[in-house]
């Protein structure tokens, strides 16, 4: 059981070993309140999908197998999507499209096809667990960087909690190429870490 | 502001100045997935044109006339819209193999991955409810202008993978830092690409 929620977090991570999920991950990482209701919601529809799909496989036909995980994926998304608009709805603004496209997220379809659909339920809920904390745990990273960077401090539900002082930020990491730099060092550290190691 | 304007602010706002991949990050799995060669990305961005076109007219059409008449929209959109991606896609498919199969060869390896491009929902989902647009023209698209501002889209999106591709293709024999090797020089290839592309950032005040 821990192992397949260390794999999730660590050597399968989602963003940086399998590329999957990429597009909300970099839209979203400017800001760590936003990672951190991202990471949230994307973890809550990997986890209830993942153990509904669990629950059902040996009942799925596998020909249409795929529109019926899209919409068991789909109607977690929508309680999501109602669920922060009513209650968070300054973030829900500010995700904007993100909420929706959870949906087309592939790696929330990766984990249903290739694990939750093959697994018993504990497994996929450790499974949807362990990935959607990789994930969240990326968010978190990126999300830190480019907001301490490119303004100076972090805000985090209206109070700020680490300030770099009086000084010009470089306004490009909260923007969008920033989350293209951000990544491409973080993976670039990563490769380095882990070709030291093996030699 | 005149009609033939509003059209030709929406298709150059949607084409470079929002443009999809590079200033709103959708459909990134293709830029790094695809992009390689020139050919394959070309074959691709007709492609996602052709089911983002379709896909967009007919959410538009079952947003106007079905669920917004049924005031069911706002909790069965995405259910629906998927659906309705998936079927178009599906549907695509079967045609082009009985009635092009030149065209199914160019594309069909191409048409089941487009169901998960998130592209395609984001841009039929925007183009019904255009709150989640920030263009300033936009306060609700009528037809003409849906399919407009989808097609800009598409353009955007074809001309950033295939601009992609080339430079992939360079990269391929240059040398590059080992830990960069891959996907991390992609990554800082699409951060300078995206940082050209900011240069349009007001661009006819959008």
């Amino acid at each position: 059981m821990w192992d397949e929620f260390k794999k999730g977090v660590i050597t399968e991570n989602a963003l940086l070993k399998l590329m999957v999920g990429l597009c909300s991950a970099l839209a979203v990482s400017n800001r760590l309140e936003n990672g951190i209701f991202m990471g949230i919601a994307a973890t809550f529809v990997l986890v209830c999908s993942n153990i509904l799909i669990a629950l059902i496989r040996e009942r799925i036909p596998y020909q249409i197998r795929i529109p019926i995980f899209i919409i068991i994926i789909a109607s977690f998304v929508t309680v999501v999507d109602l669920v922060m608009k009513a209650y968070v709805p300054v973030v829900y603004e500010r995700l904007g499209v993100w909420i929706p496209l959870i949906v087309v997220n592939c790696m929330i379809l990766a984990r249903a096809e290739g694990y939750a659909s093959k697994n018993s339920v504990a497994y996929a809920a450790v499974d949807g667990l362990g990935i959607g904390v990789g994930y969240t745990l990326v968010l978190l990273v990126m999300g830190f960087v480019r907001e301490l960077l490119g303004t100076g401090k972090i805000i985090l539900f209206e109070k700020t909690i680490v300030s770099l002082g009086p000084f010009n930020p470089p306004l490009i990491f909260v923007m969008f190429p920033g989350a293209f730099l951000t990544f491409g060092i973080m993976m670039a550290l990563l490769n380095r870490y882990e070709s030291r190691k093996k030699q | 502001m005149s009609e033939p304007y509003r059209y030709f602010l929406i298709f150059i706002g949607a084409t470079v100045v929002y443009n999809i991949v590079l200033i709103r990050f959708i459909a990134l799995c293709p830029l790094f997935g695809v992009s390689s060669q020139v050919e394959t990305s070309i074959g691709m961005a007709m492609s996602v044109m052709f089911v983002m076109t379709m896909a967009t007219t007919v959410s538009w059409l079952a947003w106007n006339y079905v669920l917004e008449p049924l005031h069911v929209g706002e909790f069965l959109y995405i259910p629906v819209f998927i659906l309705i991606i998936a079927t178009l896609v599906q549907f695509l498919e079967m045609v082009l193999k009985k009635v092009s199969p030149p065209l199914y060869r160019a594309m069909g390896i191409f048409l089941p991955l487009i169901t998960t491009n998130c592209a395609v929902l984001a841009v039929a989902t925007e183009a019904v409810k255009p709150g989640f647009l920030n263009l300033n023209v936009a306060y609700h698209f009528s037809l003409p202008e849906a399919l407009v501002y989808t097609i800009g889209v598409a353009i955007g999106f074809g001309l950033v993978i295939v601009v992609f591709a080339c430079i992939r293709e360079r990269l391929e024999t240059s040398p590059v830092p080992h830990a960069f090797r891959g996907a991390p020089i992609a990554f800082m290839t699409a951060a300078l690409l995206s940082l050209a592309f900011m240069g349009f950032t007001n661009l006819l005040g959008l």
